[in-house]
């Protein structure tokens, strides 16, 4: 092993930029080539073409009644699409921001324009589990929204949180309206072409 | 002492895992004289490797339900990303496995590789291809075509002629037929097999270390000066040898996937209709060609076992001890008979058994088949027991580098080429397809430039939707994937919006709603029943992989659909309801004539005639088949171009190295 390293040493006495870059090259030539073998690997586990596709949905929102909801699925998650009563947007409006365990406006989790429809994500933010409240017949807790079997936590008519343990409002996905009683759920603005 | 050779210390000293990797692939000395046809043992582990990992990543989207089998194939091709790239990867790696443990094995077979103290290290190669063999055939069965699935009828009937053959049989199937827990267990084990392999491979390189590698002159090394530290003389070699594996490979996956692949396994298993020309891969031909050489079943299967488990017999078979062929001047010209001898087999197996040569004087398939297993068998059994007692070897060199010295070695390897290049050319008149030939049509995507014209495929298109819809689905085809046709988003939500599909509606009763771009394309019949009822009892077949579903892809779909004869010859006569069309086989086929003129007018007012509809719903169909074309074509340029570099560069560092000992 040492004669070998010995060798080694004293060949690359004699002519040592040339074969440096030889092997230097090789080795750059040989992780590049690596790492775009592993990339085709990692990347057919990422979300195929088709499931990418149906990553938006068409809601209609004109059958909804005020005071209630539907659940649609998106992305294999329960979207709440509720239509709010004028006292329970009032409700929400007239919270104070210092009563909130994560501060944010009513005005900034629904559409300009468009604020009887509040649409939120159905997961609660604690561990996951789906709130009740979204049929006539569940429980909405004392906040009007949404109730956590799991663990308790409270959430408002606009999807706050109020009470514990879970840490932030339910989440709002991306989506935008197509006509003042439809919407489109994954996508932020339309786009034409 | 840094702090990375202290960690490398303290593990060492408890799990010798450096000192191994050190001694057994560094230093590890191995015979100064190995040539290029050593290098197909490190290719076929990294085959192997390779196999492996692609097919870890195919088995994570394909569904072993026989319902869902086929699907779930085309669903990789088309949406799984670079799915396709994987399933070509690990189609045409199994070809390419084969080339290189054949070859392996010719290697071993030419220098005697098989002989004391390495008999053992032989077995365990064969033990290798059995079990690649059974892999290799499992795996045929899991896309679930029409060759999978009566592969797999035939394979596993091989077993019914042992006692007890039809309890075996249905103990392999899981059932009286081929079916769906046939297919489930195959998958298992087609998981599991190659685990077993690597074990086996394992085993095999063990006892390779034991003794050493064999080398082109199949003496002995004496002499320290005999042997060279394994890196980074073989391992530079061995990687330059991979750059040229991987341009071939690559070729085939990127340039001509379906090269190896038969046409009849893009047709979804029936198992009431057998193909009319069912063959194995390749890499079973010639041991398919033994077993239908003798007219006799239970001899048949006998003889085909028999050509595989000869080979764990070869070091006692041969009585020569000498062992490199370089030294057996009688024993140099059978062992190259012999490697013609397992060509010509494959040609065999590869035509019907009624196949008559007529470039050869009307030699028939059957005779030329059983001779050609008489040799195979005549080769170990009279050849190599005889050869050992009544050849005069020339005299063996004293020592590894007197040879190497004297420069006598180039003369044997010109030879060497030489006879490989006869062994192809001496099989020539064999080569030749049984199916008639077809006029060949200019296509915009053949070739390895072509690419799809956006034009054509939307015509393609109309005419499909305006014609071929009316009797054909195109069930792999989802709306949103024709923007690769070069349409809009609004365009395909239009086309979409005239289709209707199934859906339930809130109180659970069935309702028609309007198609989205993410839908399949609906077929026009609910159920193949409805289809057949439809259609004189005749079923009109998916569309979306006919060109690669039929000899003769593009060429053939054209030629049938413009090929129709009003008036059939004379000796012909054509049944109620039927037509005359020379393309199909059997000449009579179901389908009205589908296209005349001006049946349609394309969206820019153009008229097209027939032959024009038909090239381009042919291109359509071309791109039904293969959406993923261009971009494979594309990614196949980077690929070589990134192994022609690699290739090169490990040549000079080849050079270079070897250099020191020249």
């Amino acid at each position: 092993m040492t004669e070998e390293t010995v060798d080694h040493a004293s060949h690359e006495k004699k002519e040592p930029t040339r074969r440096d870059f030889l092997f230097l090259t090789a080795g750059a030539v040989g992780a590049v080539g690596t790492a775009y073998f592993a990339w085709p690997f990692i990347d057919s586990m990422s979300p195929a073409a088709d499931i990418l596709a149906q990553s938006t949905v068409d809601v209609d929102l004109s059958p909804i009644p005020a005071g209630q909801a539907i659940t649609v699925v998106w992305r294999g998650k329960p979207i709440f699409v509720r239509r709010r009563t004028p006292e329970e947007i009032t409700m929400a409006e007239q919270v104070p921001l210092s009563a909130l365990i994560d501060p944010e406006t009513d005005q900034a989790r629904v559409k300009t324009g468009h604020n009887e429809w509040l649409i939120v994500i159905g997961i609660c933010t604690h561990l996951g589990c789906i709130p009740t409240g979204n049929k006539p017949t569940q429980d909405r807790g004392k906040y009007g929204g949404w109730a956590c079997p799991c663990h308790g936590s409270l959430y408002d008519t606009s999807g706050r949180v109020r009470r514990g343990p879970a840490p932030l409002n339910l989440g709002i996905p991306p989506y935008t309206f197509l006509t003042a009683t439809h919407i489109r759920i994954g996508v932020n603005e339309v786009s034409h072409g | 002492m840094d702090r990375l050779t202290k960690v490398v210390r303290w593990i060492d000293y408890r799990l010798p895992f450096f000192s191994f990797i050190d001694h057994e692939l560094r230093e590890y000395p191995t015979p100064r004289n190995l040539n290029y046809w050593w290098n197909f043992g490190s290719l076929a582990g990294i085959t192997l490797v390779i196999m492996i990992l692609s097919g870890i990543f195919l088995a994570m989207h394909y569904e072993p339900d026989t319902k869902l089998a086929f699907d779930s194939v085309e669903y990789i091709m088309r949406n799984v990303n670079y799915g396709w790239l994987m399933r070509y990867l690990h189609a045409n790696g199994a070809t390419m496995f084969f080339i290189v443990v054949y070859i392996h094995m010719f290697r071993g077979l030419y220098y005697g590789s098989y002989k004391s103290p390495r008999e053992l290290l032989w077995m365990l190669g064969v033990v290798i291809l059995l079990l690649m063999m059974a892999t290799a055939f499992m795996g045929y069965v899991l896309p679930w075509g029409q060759m999978s699935y009566w592969g797999a009828t035939v394979i596993t009937n091989l077993f019914s002629v042992f006692p007890f053959g039809e309890t075996i049989v249905e103990w392999l199937w899981g059932g009286f037929s081929v079916d769906n827990p046939t297919l489930n267990r195959f998958f298992a084990l087609h998981y599991l097999f190659p685990f077993l392999i690597v074990g086996v491979v394992i085993l095999h390189l063990i006892a390779l270390h034991q003794h050493g590698s064999n080398n082109p002159l199949g003496i002995d090394r004496k002499e320290p000066r005999d042997s060279l530290p394994f890196h980074p003389y073989y391992t530079v070699k061995d990687l330059f040898g991979l750059g040229i594996f991987a341009l071939v490979w690559a070729y085939f996956i990127f340039f001509n996937p379906n090269f190896f692949g038969e046409p009849d396994n893009y047709i979804p298993a029936n198992p009431l209709v057998t193909p009319p020309h069912i063959v194995p891969e390749w890499y079973f031909l010639p041991f398919y060609a033994i077993l239908r050489s003798i007219p006799n079943k239970l001899l048949g299967v006998i003889a085909m076992f028999g050509a595989v488990f000869v080979l764990f017999f070869l070091p006692w078979l041969d009585t020569s001890k000498v062992r490199s062929a370089t030294f057996r001047p009688v024993y140099k010209w059978i062992f190259w008979g012999f490697v013609v001898d397992c060509f010509i087999l494959g040609c065999v197996g590869a035509h019907s058994p009624d196949y008559i040569y007529d470039n050869l004087g009307g030699l028939s398939n059957q005779i030329l088949g059983q001779v050609t297993t008489l040799l195979y068998f005549g080769f170990f059994f009279i050849a190599l027991p005889l050869l050992g007692l009544y050849e005069k070897p020339n005299p063996l060199p004293k020592s590894l580098s007197e040879p190497v010295l004297k420069g006598k070695k180039k003369k044997s390897v010109e030879i060497q080429s030489a006879l490989f290049a006869l062994c192809f050319l001496s099989i020539t008149p064999l080569y030749g397809t049984d199916s008639p030939p077809l006029p060949h049509e200019v296509w915009s995507f053949q070739g390895p430039f072509g690419t799809y014209d956006r034009a054509d495929l939307q015509h393609g298109f109309q005419v499909y939707k305006e014609v071929c819809s009316v009797c054909h689905s195109l069930s792999q085809i989802r709306f949103r994937d024709l923007a690769a046709l070069g349409y809009s988003v609004e365009e395909i939500k239009a086309i979409a919006a005239e289709y209707k599909v199934d859906a339930i509606d809130d109180e659970g009763n069935p309702i028609e709603k309007t198609a989205l771009p993410t839908d399949k394309i609906p077929g026009p019949y609910k159920n193949e029943q409805a289809a057949r009822a439809a259609n004189n009892g005749a079923l009109p077949p998916d569309l979306s992989l006919m060109t690669k579903a039929r000899v003769g892809g593009p060429d053939y779909v054209y030629a049938l659909l413009t090929g129709y004869e009003l008036t059939p010859p004379k000796d012909i006569h054509i049944a109620e309801g039927m037509h005359y069309n020379p393309f199909f086989p059997g000449e009579q086929i179901a389908m009205t004539p589908p296209l005349s003129e001006g049946l349609v007018t394309y969206s820019d007012g153009a008229q097209p005639n027939v032959n024009q509809m038909a090239k381009d719903v042919v291109s359509f169909l071309s791109w039904t088949a293969e959406p993923e074309l261009e971009v494979r074509k594309q990614t196949g340029y980077m690929v070589l171009i990134y192994f022609i570099v690699f290739t090169i560069l490990m040549y000079f560092i080849m050079k270079r190295v070897w250099a020191r000992v020249k």
